[in-house]
């Protein structure tokens, strides 16, 4: 392999044979220049597909109370059920091994000020794991922590666009808004991907909000969100048994199928779940269509290649080539054309797909196309090793023709 | 004993090769007696399906054969694995084809080199010895040269460079004249004539008459059997 006589022979052959070089070097980089790019274009519509869900964590519950639809337990239908701090508490600890976090939501609107300028907006009263189920992001300051809770302190986190509203370019962190005739603290501001609506929220301690605002301890919604690893039959079975337990808890019929509402993104999960591995499925299945057809094409030339030199192999043999020499001249040409080729074609690839970056996003639906390396150099590798072996094969038939059958001109 | 055996360059007793066409066996070779001593130059004539091609494949070992004995300088020639019969054919002989073949991409120096190439002998003693043998054709000024750019002649005297290079026990030459007019035929043939009196045994296989002349010697095959063999008068080819 490292025979310096042999490359220079190989090079010389290359150098003397541009069109059958070209014509195998072009195939092979095609064939991996296709690949990478559709591949590419396949992670793309991947990476669409979870944009689009990436809002709210999948590993969420919602639960909020209804209205009762059967009588039951000597209580009328139609009562409404309210859930409570102490609901929220005896789930936190009945379903501990399942949950990762557990706040409850109390939501308003209300009118916000800060000198002279106001606004009406949404407030939530919730506690310090809602920043892991809304996935908000921090811009400045922090978000509500146990502390706030537990003193109830009026300490608030406020949306990146209220901020811009009533603050402008003044900073934000330890300014008081005035709201509901009361002054709150700015502890910090956030961000969320999901849009305007949610970057127009505030954000209060949940303790702070009830006493305040309502004086009680109902919550309006409970939100929490289950250990991943329970999987998706796992979460549908902590939600038949969140339910039943909070419908024997507010004495609802069993049968009842309204009073107790749960939405939950798991079904949405295991749809989206199903739609990638099927869209990974046909990614997959073009990309081996894809190198399939280069390795024909590269099988093809190969064939005709060792057909076109079989007269050259007789002379060869007759000056005193071994059949192995004559096959190892074949496989290296063909290994040394393929890598070379393969490689230009990935690298050719992949500058296309960074290059096209997110231009595609808007009509095509394909954000960010991209190949890992691994990937491509593996199918870079395949398609060469293929090349060489359909270059073996009609290589040692031509090996074993015998020089003067070769060099027959009839 | 010794000494008789040790005279003969190529020693064929009772050789016999039949091809199987389907069901059918063709008989080709039935028998042959054949010796050459070195520094004889020897014309093997027949017509086609004589024999006298399958004969030269397997004295120039590119072929092999059913019963009897061929032994080359005293080496017993029989079953040899192909990589083995590469190496012998390279040290042992060098062969002089109708149609010169020579590689149509590489320079008339590049194909003399070949032989050496696959002897393993390093670039510069191969490109100085190749030179020296293109010298000895007279084609050193046209070492660059591709075979395209050559005259039949020239080719085929490139193509005896080739055979020399590797300094062969015996030269195997199929119709080499075959594609040459009668003028560059007796030119070669001189060529091929000096390369004899300098001692190299030489097989001329051919089917015209007067090139056969020039030979020392003329072996007959028909039906594949000898039916003459009988030394003449060399007639001198310029």
């Amino acid at each position: 392999m490292f025979n310096r006589d042999r490359w220079f022979e190989i090079l010389e052959t290359i150098k003397n044979n541009k069109l059958r070089t070209f014509l195998a070097g072009f195939t092979v980089a095609l064939g991996i220049l296709i690949f990478i790019v559709l591949f590419g274009f396949g992670n793309g519509l991947e990476n669409t597909l979870k944009e689009y869900f990436k809002d709210d964590k999948f590993n969420t519950i919602f639960i909020s109370g209804g209205r009762t639809s059967k009588p039951f337990g000597g209580y009328e239908s139609n009562r409404r059920i309210e859930l409570t701090n102490e609901d929220m508490q005896e789930i936190s600890e009945k379903f501990d091994f399942f949950i990762e976090g557990i706040t409850p939501r109390v939501t308003i609107s209300s009118e916000v000020g800060y000198k002279l300028k106001s606004n009406n907006y949404t407030i939530r009263g919730v506690g310090p794991h809602h920043q892991y189920n809304e996935m908000t992001i921090m811009m400045f300051g922090r978000y509500l922590n146990e502390l706030d809770i537990m003193n109830k302190e009026k300490n608030i986190v406020i949306g990146r666009l209220v901020k811009q509203d009533l603050f402008g370019d003044e900073k934000a962190i330890g300014k008081y808004l005035t709201g509901g005739g009361r002054s709150w603290k700015v502890v910090g501001v956030f961000q969320d991907d999901t849009g305007d609506n949610e970057e127009r929220t505030i954000y209060a301690p949940y303790t702070t909000m009830q006493k305040i605002l309502k004086n009680t301890d109902e919550v309006d919604q409970i939100i929490l969100s289950y250990n991943e690893s329970i999987g998706y039959d796992g979460a549908l079975e902590l939600e038949k048994k969140l339910k039943a337990f909070l419908k024997n808890k507010k004495k609802i019929d069993p049968s009842d199928p309204r009073g107790i509402r749960l939405r939950s993104a798991s079904k949405d999960l295991k749809e989206n779940q199903d739609f990638s591995d099927a869209l990974a499925y046909i990614i997959l299945l073009v990309g081996i269509g894809t190198l399939l057809a280069g390795v024909i094409g590269i099988s093809n030339i190969m064939v005709f290649v060792v057909k076109e030199r079989t007269k050259e192999f007789g002379i060869r043999k007759a000056v005193g080539a071994s059949p192995k020499s004559i096959i190892a001249m074949v496989l290296q040409e063909a290994i040394f054309i393929t890598t070379i080729s393969g490689y230009f074609g990935l690298f050719v690839g992949v500058g296309i797909l960074s290059s096209l970056g997110d231009t595609l996003e808007k009509d095509y639906y394909i954000t960010d196309p991209y190949v890992d390396l691994n990937t491509a150099v593996t199918a870079t590798i395949m398609l060469i090793i293929f090349g060489a072996i359909a270059g073996y094969i009609p290589a040692r038939r031509a090996s074993k023709i015998k020089p003067i059958e070769a060099l027959n001109d009839k | 004993m010794q000494n008789f055996i040790k005279t003969y360059m190529i020693n064929i007793k009772g050789l016999h090769k039949s091809y199987q066409m389907g069901s059918n066996s063709l008989h080709v070779l039935k028998g042959i007696d054949f010796e050459v001593k070195e520094g004889e130059l020897v014309a093997i004539m027949g017509s086609s399906g004589s024999g006298k091609s399958t004969l030269l494949n397997i004295i120039g070992m590119l072929d092999n054969y059913d019963k009897g004995s061929y032994e080359l300088d005293n080496v017993v020639i029989k079953n040899m694995d192909e990589t083995k019969a590469a190496n012998y054919r390279n040290k042992f002989l060098g062969f002089i084809f109708q149609s010169f073949n020579l590689i149509n991409y590489k320079t008339a120096l590049e194909n003399v080199i070949l032989p050496l190439y696959y002897q393993g002998v390093d670039r510069k003693t191969r490109e100085a010895k190749a030179l020296k043998y293109l010298d000895d054709v007279g084609l050193k000024n046209w070492a660059t040269h591709m075979p395209n750019e050559l005259s039949g002649g020239q080719k085929q005297r490139v193509a005896v460079a080739r055979a020399m290079v590797a300094e062969p026990k015996v030269l195997l030459a199929d119709e080499l004249t075959g594609a040459l007019d009668s003028k560059t035929s007796k030119e070669v043939m001189d060529l091929i004539q000096k390369i004899n009196e300098k001692g190299k045994t030489i097989l001329v296989v051919t089917h015209e008459e007067d090139i056969a002349r020039m030979c020392k010697r003329i072996v007959r095959l028909k039906d594949g059997v000898i039916v003459e063999d009988k030394k003449i008068t060399q007639k001198k080819a310029l």
